[in-house]
């Protein structure tokens, strides 16, 4: 038995399939530390993005857990307001650069690109194991600069605060500068491979369109983070030697930071959510198994996000003194970019219509995925609508729209993804039946926490306040309830995905009975992904009719 | 509308505008909604009526006609565009104060906020206001960036350092209403707190008038001094006659010219980007002579040289002196669109 098609009905018991005596996998071709350490497959290397960004999906979520548990009660809970600042701003440096900006791309990108597109390794493998190595140079970083007393700023870092605040600033942000290189030098890769790399007779529209959602955010990721870069160092070398770069009284702007920073820092919601949207593109097909509604509208509204999403960075400053024709302008601009995630939204939707649906736990991720997004993104054009930014500006209800959007997207791709794929990655089974009961509680702990956080916005709590008045407990104390639920459901996910890894049933090569590329390789792939020639012949959405096996 | 705002969670509405902001909110956020469950319910449903009867079902090949791809398209895009007009509307409302409007100085420091008045006297930990009176704030940050934030009165404006930045309210209901810091700015952030009190018309000129017989300098006798000691009068006349620089006389609130072709309003934001930055909009005629006054004029004196530039909006025209072209512009309603004029550089 290789590489092919498994009958469908051995996939749904499971089967009893044992991997053919003598095949090896990329996980058992060589097994020392070294062969890990200095890998330069892509597999691996998506793997050691895996285990670095779940482990940062653990601290940021304890984080979380702890910042939820203070605001049981106004004033001092179990923190001081110093503990307080110091540990949302870790919370979200982590989130943000350790978790999902690399969750999907680094480590499922790395993964699957090559395998959906016939190669056998990205075009630059050793470029590939340097990311690795700058993501943890750069978290040690980050954390070392939490053990040396924490900073206080805010992930935004806002400048003139962020020059004078008597925290280690200097460590956290050259970490974050550091990762960033990880974050380019891995769309750089994506981005030639997708170019030079494609099996012949694959054209670009007939990529999955997985592919196409990596690429996008390769272009993202190469374009805006240099401008991280830059704000980013001014604001270290402001803070390690006093320059007054932001520093009006010495002629400096600290509204330019602003600028800087979320030139790239809205962008960046892109690279978090596009990977996530191309996810929820595969899984939405392979379970109606059905072609996408419209892949061209998936495909080219990617692009609108990419290029659009470029133009609205000014939305993050309404009121924080631009002109009132710039606040115009960015506000339609905003408009606009949203448009591109509907039609992604309706065509998913209308893929579902006469398909062939089965509500496989990465499919009840997707339905969490587009309750989160749907309603994040409408709340995203309720504060793109000027006038009513302005009352919720620095609001819970900011804090409420992004955790659903950014978070909510992200994390629900992400958690389809470590189901939809966990039998490619591991040659192994989860169990269906946990799946599903995690996919529910996941989704009833998010919105507990988060929607009463879009009431406290409109009742006027500001957001990253240590203490707060009295008549929002009530709503802290039910968001807290829900962080609770959300966290003990995290770690029962991991728990069972952990023993699933090692003792799980043995999986088909094709559980799910997919067209898409990535599938007609062996599970676990092995060490140079298909050991036959693959064929592409048959397309990646194509259900009209059955699979042919190559052999 | 208030059962409204309770269904919301919205605070009490304190000011003119709120009203026409929460009608706008409550459409946007029942829409939001609508869509988000009306999408949910149609996956659902397709997942019911669709499922899989048997492993391996194949289907058919289908796409969604490009027409009707358009028109979902364009319903969505209208609908956006109609929020983004509306609510833009409004915004410049926000952020345009009528004419005319009474104004008090905000200072704001890690974590305190200082109200002055005009009259010379300050608070600390209320800003003191008729009902019915439109009140401007020019405010200002003595360190790091904060930001005024009045939840009840839907406003809110970031406070820089260096520069002034204006927001302005009409309070309609006398009471207490509270004001945070939004911007995040240290420590004690959440701490940085006060509150409007609105006062009806009669406890207002009470509070007025006790404060007066105190006997304080007003912030304009304060500023012909600052403007004396620090320079500024060798080259700005107060009288309207012509020097090295431009006169105070009638400036505030009227149209200049400037150098390169524009035209600004000479309001807060203007005439304090002109101390500290002189040669960002030159006034036409005038030679490029004057020193920036950045990191020398304290907040407080920059405050009170503006109060003598406004106490001077009405003064006498001398006999033999051309002044600069005055905005005629009735003061407008509030509800009226006055169209946009930059708040800041």
């Amino acid at each position: 038995v290789t590489a092919t098609a498994i009958a469908p009905e051995l996939a749904d018991r499971g089967g009893e399939i044992e991997i053919a005596p003598g095949r090896e996998t990329y996980l058992t071709a060589k097994t020392s530390f070294l062969s890990w350490a200095l890998t330069t497959d892509h597999k691996r290397i998506g793997v050691l993005f895996f285990f670095g960004t779940s482990l940062a999906l653990a601290l940021g979520g304890a984080f979380a857990i702890a910042l939820r548990t203070e605001h049981l009660s106004p004033g001092r809970t179990i923190m001081s307001a110093v503990g307080y600042n110091r540990m949302f701003t870790l919370h979200g440096v982590t989130m943000v650069w350790l978790f999902m900006i690399p969750s999907i791309p680094s480590a499922f990108g790395n993964f699957l690109l090559p395998i959906m597109i016939g190669a056998k390794d990205v075009a630059f493998p050793k470029l590939n194991l340097l990311s690795v190595y700058l993501y943890l140079a750069g978290a040690a970083l980050v954390l070392g600069g939490m053990l040396v007393g924490g900073t206080d700023t805010g992930w935004t870092f806002y400048a003139p605060y962020s020059s004078v605040s008597p925290t280690a600033v200097v460590p956290v942000v050259a970490g974050v500068f550091v990762i960033g290189f990880s974050s380019i030098v891995t769309g750089l890769n994506f981005i030639v491979t997708t170019h030079t790399m494609r099996a012949q007779g694959l054209g670009w529209m007939r990529l999955p369109l997985f592919v196409w959602a990596l690429y996008g955010t390769s272009v993202i990721q190469v374009l805006a983070t240099p401008v991280l870069g830059v704000a980013l160092l001014l604001v270290g070398i402001d803070h390690a030697f006093s320059w007054g770069m932001f520093d009006p009284a010495r002629g400096g702007d600290p509204v330019l930071f602003q600028h800087l920073f979320w030139f790239y820092s809205h962008p960046a919601v892109y690279i978090m959510i596009l990977p996530a949207m191309g996810v929820i593109s595969e899984v939405v097909c392979t379970f109606a198994h059905k072609n996408p509604s419209s892949y061209k509208a998936i495909a080219y509204s990617t692009f609108g996000i990419a290029f659009v999403g470029f133009l609205t960075w000014g939305h993050h400053m309404f009121v924080a003194g631009m002109s009132a024709f710039d606040a115009g302008a960015f506000g339609i601009l905003s408009m606009l970019v949203a448009v591109f995630s509907a039609i992604k939204v309706v065509t998913w939707v209308a893929t579902l219509r006469r398909g062939s649906i089965a509500l496989k736990t990465p499919l009840l991720y997707v339905f969490a995925f587009l309750f989160l997004f749907v309603f994040g993104g409408m709340t995203g054009v309720a504060v793109a609508t000027t006038s009513l930014d302005v009352h919720w500006h620095d609001t819970y209800f900011v804090v409420a729209h992004f955790h659903f959007i950014m978070v909510g997207g992200t994390l629900t791709g992400w958690l389809a993804a470590v189901h939809y794929w966990f039998p490619k990655v591991t040659g192994r089974l989860y169990p269906e039946r946990l799946g599903v009961v995690s996919a529910v509680l996941v989704f009833i702990g998010f919105f507990l926490t988060f929607f009463p956080q879009f009431l406290l916005g409109n009742g006027g709590m500001p957001r990253r306040y240590y203490d707060y008045p009295p008549q929002f407990q009530t709503l802290h104390v039910v968001s807290t309830c829900g962080a609770w639920i959300l966290g003990a459901t995290m770690l029962f996910t991991l728990t069972y995905l952990a023993w699933a890894a090692v003792r799980g049933e043995r999986a088909p090569a094709n559980p799910w009975d997919s067209r898409s590329f990535e599938w007609r390789a062996p599970s676990p792939p092995p060490p140079h992904n298909f050991v036959d020639p693959p064929s592409f012949e048959h397309g990646a959405y194509d259900y009209t009719r059955p699979l042919e096996t190559a052999s | 509308m208030d059962f409204v705002r309770a269904l919301l969670g919205l605070p009490p509405a304190g000011t003119t505008l709120a009203d026409e902001i929460d009608r706008l909110h409550a459409i946007v956020i029942s829409v939001t909604m609508i869509s988000a469950t009306l999408v949910f319910v149609a996956a659902f449903w397709f997942c019911v009526r669709y499922r899989r009867r048997f492993a391996g079902q194949l289907t058919k090949h289908i796409t969604i006609p490009l027409a009707g791809e358009l028109t979902v398209i364009g319903g969505i895009l209208v609908s956006f565009v109609a929020f983004w007009i509306v609510g833009y509307r409004q915004f410049l409302n926000l952020v345009s104060a009528p004419s005319g409007a009474a104004v008090a100085y905000v200072t704001a420091k890690q974590w305190m906020w200082t109200f002055e008045y005009p009259d010379g006297t300050s608070t600390n930990d209320s800003l003191v206001v008729p009902v019915g009176q439109a009140t401007k704030l020019a405010m200002i940050s003595r360190d790091v960036i904060h930001s005024l934030y009045v939840p009840a009165f839907r406003i809110k404006h970031d406070v820089l350092p260096g520069r002034y930045t204006t927001v302005w309210f009409r309070p309609t209901t006398p009471g207490r209403y509270p004001i945070f810091c939004a911007e995040y700015c240290g420590t004690e952030h959440s701490g940085m707190r006060a509150e409007v009190v609105v006062l009806s018309e009669k406890d207002y000129a009470d509070w007025q008038s006790s404060r007066v017989a105190s006997g304080t300098v007003s912030m304009a006798q304060t500023g012909a001094s600052v403007a004396a000691r620090r320079g500024c009068l060798a080259c700005h006349t107060l009288n309207g006659a012509p020097h090295v620089g431009p006169t105070f006389s009638r400036l505030y609130e009227s149209t200049v010219r400037l150098e390169d072709g524009r035209t600004v309003v000479a309001d807060e934001a203007y005439l304090t980007r002109s101390m500290m930055d002189p040669m960002a909009d030159r006034v036409a005629g005038f030679a490029s002579v004057m020193p920036t006054y950045r990191g020398v004029l304290s907040p407080a004196d920059t405050g009170a040289i503006l109060e003598l530039i406004k106490s001077l909006r009405d003064a006498e025209i001398a006999a033999g002196v051309t002044l600069p072209h005055l905005e005629v512009a009735a003061a407008p309603d509030a509800g009226e669109v006055t169209g946009g004029k930059d708040g800041a550089p």
